[in-house]
């Protein structure tokens, strides 16, 4: 026990990859045995990530983090395994936990590769929880890139089949092929700022460890490679900025977004949505505004911007698609720009009460999102199974014949609309309340965006449950293309989700407490 | 333990094996083969008794025999390693070992193949572990001399003349070159010795070393693929048979640096001062044209030829900067690099092997087929690219540290380019060739590779990743090199 | 006038007696064979040079002090004696190389001619007066000449002696010319007397710089210094391949044996001038000679450019005019000498089947006899300067030389120049080892001609990686003229 406590956070981050390299060792070709046992390992780390939240309050807090572990690493350098958590990082740990088993339980049906599979995502794990447990820049980066490597080859080659895109010259790819590379490329071009700026905090500060950073990086002052230090900081902070933007993704950065989801495999788009987005968020809270709280609050109204312009465009947007893995990709884009608005708000106004409801809005928008975004493309996946269609037009209907998943899409969609007494609308609130004396404008014109939200989610759902049903789906049971229900797997992905969004609609404390704790810390 | 006359058993021994198997009878395959194998296995244990036998705490040269060779001039053969060559020995027993194992498709005149081979290694080991300057000139020119016939003999018959001679020509010349400036180090230090441990302690005048610093440096680093001497590369690996790229990029060029470094900057570190911002200039050429000039390219091989050139560009920087962080990112980036080259040259010699083209439209689908080897070819492009938990990201992150601590930040933020352009050629060459679609016409032709061939692409595998997960497998070594190097640098 | 030769006196030209009873012993043979073709000359020879060989290493050599000898005709110092082995060991290859030799291999005259030949190379490197100089080159030069044309029904050959005879005579005149200058200036034909009596006759120097233009016409001709190397080619393609491989290495060495002691003993009072015209000359030499062999198609043509290039390289290092310049020619000679002798032996066995000169034929050698093919590597290898083989060790030292004495610009005119000259020795291997084989015929050396082979090789190999012992050996004999 005692070596569980002191090792938990290794524990949680390695576990998946342990469990990732079990699947692979596992012999035999038994595709049912691999999926079981890979579920299976799939929960270890939410149980050390359970033991984890349990013990946190009982930890010591050195610096603003708990259960920190620090080992020797890269010495050359000065960059060391050091991991710990706070409040921000624990809600975010707890999220992935929570949907990686359930991506996993909902990646059954996936019969190819299923070996390969299974490791991949244990692995995406891995590398999700390694952004958020560490506690040095380096580490950081190393976990942030190696997240996208699972990640693109799960788009590549678990993707939807069929479809091409052109490219220039009249080259062909298949659209999978072409969205995990451009999933890849851009992320990793987006992230070569961060590499650099990375590198340049490293050498200026002859440490990579945050807490030294924390200290060390904000109070310096003179000229560094012969320019002031303002404009070097100022440089350093669009590298941070536009590598996490691009991954939230903030928009004009978000091309590569719905092209991604859409071609994923539905755990892909889950874990897409639910997890890796937040990674940007995450990287702002924890890297940018301590690291650079001038030119955060100097450039924050930029970032409010760009998140309204995100809240706006991406719910047009979304209304515009035809294709429904698209319109709920797109609303991804809708959603992560209240948490962006939220963190802007924060940055600009650091101390204020406001900026502490926004932030702590936006961090829970970041688990609410989470949970309903995976949610609604894992009915996108159920329904697209059933039917080998995401086109709006070619449903209607059909929750006469789908009575349960019709009632569960409904949920989700309401979740993730806002309607107060589930988890979208107290976050949605806060971030709204807390910006609004901030960035009154911006907040106004998001609110005219929700009601955008509003008309796209209502679209999908009038879209696929309501209206004549489309007879080709009327097909009775036990004959070939039998339109079922939701599975009793498909029951046990969704009903936690369910739980949970009814859970924080209602009584949201639990979490926003351990949240709060940190913002407080961070911002206070 | 430590093991005597290692160091002269490890350079002695491919050579004389070569020189044995040249009087083996020439029909016999098999014994032609498996004693290649059994000698370079015996070269791949005796380079990991230096390895784990060096001492991280002990002194700056480790192992280090002498004995008199011409004591008239001052000439000894005296070995030694540092905390810089010791993984470069061990890489290149990795290379042997794995090249003479991929290498059991040869068919023709195998035992003169195996011995150039091996005549090759020892020429390498040579360079690598010679602390006496005309020790290292021998043993250099030995190293690239079989590289013609290796190529001119077993390469692609469309280039390969060409590419040997070109190869072989812009090498000598360069040698040569830095040969003079060796001389005139020689006379000019009056110490009456090639000893390059004392020759280090010599003193030079700035101007005089201001003078020959160029010749020497650029002499070597023409080896090591500098722009606007890189020319020969990417043509010679292209022609070059498989297990000949895998020394030609693993190791050779590697030697070439490794040169610059040893002759270069620790002989003439005034002059390496001196002219160091404009060098810094042409490795930034070397990095990021490189880079874009692979992505252009539809022939695997030429496609990895010119990520080398990208990838040794990165080397030289991190020597240019002159700095610890660069120092220490180009060794440990000339390990990196040369596994993860020796890998993707054998992969591709596998397939070329059996579908008999390189083209990268003209491949496909071979993960099904050939999975092993498909990742471990993604594990080397994962390498190749940067990617945090691989020995590239490893090897370049400091490099590009010491761009920033050198007070390069420009080129920094330019050179960081590459890394995006790798990701993008590698990933497509890697989506085609290994998930595209099957051509038709290779249905049928191709099998999985060899379990012995798993083995060599597992043993490379392993060390990137090693290394990647836990630098420390490598670091402290290196840094206890880089720091003697540092010291020769003035401080700092 | 008897009673004043002494044992030392004696011991000194031990191997020119023992090369004249040696060519009495084969004219004596030649006559009692009358005509009949047997090999017994060649194996009296064989075995005569060999004895003397090792007679001359074990009771010939030199003390510590050089002595002047036979009225200061000769001088008999470490260099003359390594000279001398030089000489006598080519001699002997050259003479196993003549096995087998269709057109003249049992024939007695040839044999007397080749020690004639010898025999006045000898004495040239030893020689330290004038006249006895004058006496030993003409006597080195007239068999040659004869030995040149041997063949007299290859209009090749008989091209090759009269070119070479009248190249010969001219330039032997112009040098002769240059000789009564010196002894008009100093009053002594002895070597080691013109210096001091030049210097009492206060000679200017442009005169000198006169006199020794007319002395360097002789000796350049000998070594095939630029411009006057043009003779070589024609003579080296025509003349018997055994005879081209002494011209290009016995007699290539006795002219830088004399060229050195020379330019050192006679010339001091000019040396920077005539470094510069050496130096100038070498530069010249190995480029021409380089370039020129680039486009050869005949194989015998190509050495003889090569051993021009390689000349340059030698005086290159006598351009140093020090100590380690001398040296470096020595074992330079050392070195060249074994290379070269290799290299025309696998010529002789690649062209007695093929009956061919020319590079083509050697295609696909190394599928028809790969121990040949790797002969050919090896000298080929060792002539382009690669490690481990000696020639390796002989151009460094070349080199470093010319870097000492300060000649930074022709060291790199040298290795640039070797760049060239990899070159065109690797289109020669390629043929040998890629091209596929014109021929079915067995390409396999006689016994003779194996030996050669194995020891030149053998030998090319240890001058490349044990080189203290030849190194100090060529060292005491560099002592010999300072």
């Amino acid at each position: 026990m005692d070596f569980i406590n002191q090792n938990i956070l290794s524990l949680i981050l390695f576990s998946p990859l342990l469990a990732a390299l079990v699947v692979l060792l596992l012999p035999g070709q038994n595709k049912d045995l691999t999926r079981r046992v890979a579920f299976a390992l799939s929960l270890v780390p939410l149980v050390f990530t359970l033991i984890a939240w349990f013990g946190f309050g009982a930890a010591p807090e050195v610096d603003g983090f708990r259960m920190q572990e620090q080992h020797v690493w890269f010495p050359a350098i000065n960059a060391s395994y050091h991991l710990g958590i706070d409040g921000l990082s624990l809600s975010m740990v707890l999220l992935t936990v929570i949907l990686t088993p359930l991506a996993i339980l909902a990646s059954f049906n996936v019969d190819d590769k299923v070996k390969a599979y299974m490791a991949l995502f244990l692995a995406l794990e891995t590398g999700m929880l390694g952004v958020f447990l560490s506690l040095d820049l380096l580490l950081f980066f190393v976990f942030w890139e190696i997240g996208l490597v699972p990640m693109y080859f799960l788009i590549d080659q678990w993707g939807s089949k069929g479809g091409e895109r052109q490219l220039w010259n009249g080259i062909k790819m298949p659209s999978r092929r072409y969205a995990a590379f451009k999933f890849m490329v851009y992320t990793m071009a987006g992230s070569l700022g961060l590499l650099a700026a990375i590198q340049m905090l490293g050498v200026v500060s002859g440490s990579f460890d945050l807490l030294a950073l924390y200290q060390s990086w904000p109070a310096l002052t003179g000229t560094l490679f012969g320019y002031e230090i303002g404009t070097v900081k100022a440089v350093a902070f669009w590298a941070f900025a536009v590598a996490f933007a691009i991954k939230v993704p903030i928009w004009p950065f978000h091309t590569w977004l719905p092209d991604a989801h859409t071609e994923a495999p539905t755990a892909g788009s889950m874990i897409l949505a639910g997890v890796l987005l937040k990674l940007g968020a995450y990287g702002f809270l924890r890297l940018v505004l301590p690291l650079y709280p001038e030119q955060a609050q100097q450039y924050a109204p930029v970032l409010a911007a760009l998140a309204t312009a995100a809240i706006i465009f991406g719910a047009f947007s979304a209304f515009a698609q035809t294709d429904f893995k698209r319109l709920v990709a797109y609303s991804s884009v809708n959603h992560m720009g209240f948490v962006v608005l939220g963190i802007a708000a924060a940055a600009f106004a650091a101390g204020t009460e406001s900026a502490n409801i926004a932030v702590n809005g936006a961090v829970l928008q970041m688990f609410n999102h989470g949970i309903s975004a995976a949610a609604m493309f894992f009915m996108v996946g159920i329904i697209y199974e059933r039917t080998h269609t995401r086109n709006l037009e070619e449903w209607g209907g059909l929750f006469a014949i789908v009575p349960v998943f019709g009632a569960l899409l409904i949920l989700s969609s309401m979740a993730s609309l806002g309607l107060p007494g589930l988890n979208g609308f107290v976050s949605e609130f806060l971030v709204v309340r807390g910006t609004w004396p901030i960035f009154t404008f911006y907040t106004a014109l998001s609110m005219l965006g929700l009601l955008f939200t509003g008309a796209y989610i209502l679209k999908g759902i009038a879209k696929t449950l309501h209206g004549p049903l489309n007879e080709k789906w009327r097909v009775a049971e036990g004959q070939a293309g039998h339109f079922e229900d939701v599975t009793r797997r498909e029951l046990l992905v969704l009903s936690p989700l369910v739980v949970l969004m009814l859970w924080l609609g209602i009584w949201p404390a639990w979490l926003l407490d351990v949240i709060n704790q940190a913002m407080l810390k961070i911002f206070g | 333990m430590q093991i005597p006359y290692l160091l002269s058993a490890i350079v002695l021994l491919p050579i004389l094996a070569g020189a044995v198997m040249l009087f083996l009878p020439p029909k016999n395959r098999d014994l032609i083969y498996r004693f290649a194998l059994g000698a370079a296995f015996v070269t791949f244990l005796l380079t990991l008794a230096v390895y784990f036998g060096f001492d991280a705490a002990g002194p700056q040269y480790q192992f280090i025999e002498d004995y008199a060779w011409l004591p008239a001039l001052g000439i000894s053969f005296k070995l030694g390693v540092d905390g810089i060559s010791a993984p470069l020995v061990l890489l290149t027993g990795v290379v042997i070992f794995t090249g003479v194992i991929i290498s059991q498709r040869i068919e023709d005149r195998v035992r003169e193949f195996f011995a150039f081979l091996f005549i090759l290694a020892s020429g390498v080991f040579g360079v690598f572990v010679a602390l006496d300057m005309f020790a290292l000139f021998f043993f250099y020119e030995i190293a690239v001399f079989p590289m013609y016939l290796l190529i001119a003999m077993w390469g692609w018959k469309q280039t390969r003349e060409y590419a040997a001679m070109k190869l072989t020509l812009y090498l000598f010349v360069g040698s040569v070159i830095a040969l003079v400036g060796a001389l005139a180090m020689y006379f000019a230090s009056g110490l009456n010795t090639f000893d390059m441990t004392l020759l280090a302690t010599a003193n030079f005048s700035p101007a005089f070393q201001n003078l020959w610093f160029p010749f020497v440096f650029f002499g070597f680093a023409v080896l090591g693929g500098i722009f606007p001497f890189h020319n020969w590369s990417p043509v010679g690996h292209v022609a070059a048979p498989t297990a000949v790229s895998m020394f030609h990029a693993g190791v050779l060029m590697k030697l070439g640096a490794f040169a610059a470094l040893r002759v270069g900057i620790m002989l003439l570190p005034i002059g390496a001062q001196t002219h160091m911002w404009w060098i810094i200039l042409l490795t930034l050429v070397n990095v990021v044209y490189g880079a874009f000039i692979a992505m252009t390219q539809t022939d695997f091989k030429y496609m990895i030829g010119y990520s080398s050139v990208s990838h040794m560009g990165l080397v030289a920087m991190g020597f240019a900067t002159l700095d610890y962080n660069g120092l220490v990112g180009a060794s440990v980036q000339m390990v990196s690099h040369g596994v993860m080259t020796a890998l993707f040259f054998a992969v591709v010699g596998m397939i070329y092997d059996q579908a008999h083209t390189r083209e990268i439209p003209k491949l496909g689908g071979l993960m099904k087929i050939m999975p092993f080897a498909g990742v471990g070819f993604i594990i080397g492009g994962l390498v190749s690219m940067g990617m945090p938990g691989f020995s590239g990201f490893i090897a370049e992150f400091p490099i590009f540290m010491g761009l920033w601590a050198a007070n390069y930040p420009w080129i920094a933020i330019i050179s960081v380019v590459s890394i995006a352009v790798t990701a993008a050629y590698i990933l497509r060459a890697v989506g085609q060739v290994f998930f595209g679609e099957l051509p038709a016409d290779l249905e049928g032709h191709m099998h999985d590779v060899k379990p012995s061939e798993k083995l060599a692409i597992g043993i490379l595998c392993f060390i990137m990743i090693a290394i990647g997960i836990y630098p420390n497998v490598i670091m402290p070594m290196v840094q206890h090199g880089v720091n003697a190097v540092l010291a020769l640098l003035g401080g700092a | 006038m008897f009673s004043s030769i002494t044992a030392d006196m004696l011991l000194a030209i031990l191997p020119e007696i023992a090369l004249l009873l040696l060519m009495v012993v084969v004219f004596v043979a030649d006559l009692v064979l009358h005509g009949k073709k047997s090999p017994l000359p060649a194996w009296i020879t064989i075995g005569g040079l060999g004895l003397t060989l090792l007679a001359t290493i074990a009771f010939a050599q030199p003390g510590a002090q050089p002595q002047l000898l036979w009225g200061g005709m000769l001088r008999h110092d470490w260099l003359a004696f390594i000279f001398k082995v030089i000489f006598l060991f080519s001699a002997l290859l050259v003479t196993l190389l003549s096995v087998g030799w269709q057109k003249l291999w049992y024939k007695g005259e040839y044999y007397i001619l080749l020690l004639a030949s010898t025999m006045g190379m000898t004495l040239m490197g030893a020689s330290a007066d004038l006249v006895m100089l004058f006496l030993a080159i003409e006597t080195t030069s007239i068999p040659l000449y004869i030995l040149a044309g041997f063949v007299t029904n290859d209009p090749k050959s008989n091209e090759a002696g009269f070119k070479y005879l009248l190249f010969g005579a001219v330039t032997t005149g112009i040098m002769l010319y240059g000789f009564s200058l010196l002894y008009g200036f100093a009053g002594t034909t002895n070597l080691y007397g013109i210096a001091s009596g030049v210097a009492a006759s206060g000679v200017p120097v442009p005169v000198m710089v006169g006199a020794l233009l007319l002395v360097l016409v002789g000796f350049g001709f000998k070594v095939s210094m630029a411009p006057l190397h043009f003779w070589a080619p024609d003579v080296y393609e025509g003349s018997p391949t055994p005879i081209t491989a002494f011209l290009s290495t016995a007699s290539k060495a006795a002219g830088l044996a004399v060229l050195m002691r020379v330019m050192l003993a006679a010339f001091p009072s000019i040396q920077p001038e005539w470094q510069n015209v050496i130096a100038v000359g070498s530069a010249l030499t190995m480029t021409i000679g380089n370039l020129i062999a680039l486009s050869q198609h005949n194989i015998k043509r190509l050495l003889a450019y090569s051993s021009v290039a390689h000349a340059g390289y030698s005086l290159l290092a006598v351009a140093a005019a020090s100590e380690l310049g001398v040296l470096s020619v020595v074992y330079y000679l050392l070195v060249y000498t074994v290379t070269q002798i290799a290299a025309f032996a696998v010529v002789i066995v690649v062209s007695n089947v093929t009956g061919s000169d020319e590079i083509a034929d050697f295609a696909g050698l190394h599928r028809r006899n790969p121990m040949l093919a790797l002969a050919l590597l090896l000298s080929f290898l060792s002539l382009a300067g690669i490690p481990p083989l000696g020639g390796f060790i002989a151009k460094v030292l070349a080199f470093s030389a010319a870097v000492q004495a300060g000649l930074i610009w022709l060291a790199v005119v040298g290795v640039l120049n070797s760049i060239v000259g990899l070159y065109y020795y690797l289109i020669v291997l390629k043929v040998a080892y890629l091209d596929e084989p014109k021929g079915e015929a067995v390409i396999a050396p006689s016994r003779p001609q194996a030996a050669t082979l194995v020891v030149s090789i053998v030998l090319v190999l240890i001058l490349g990686v044990v080189i203290a012992p030849w190194y100090n050996w060529a060292a005491s004999g560099a002592g010999g003229l300072f």
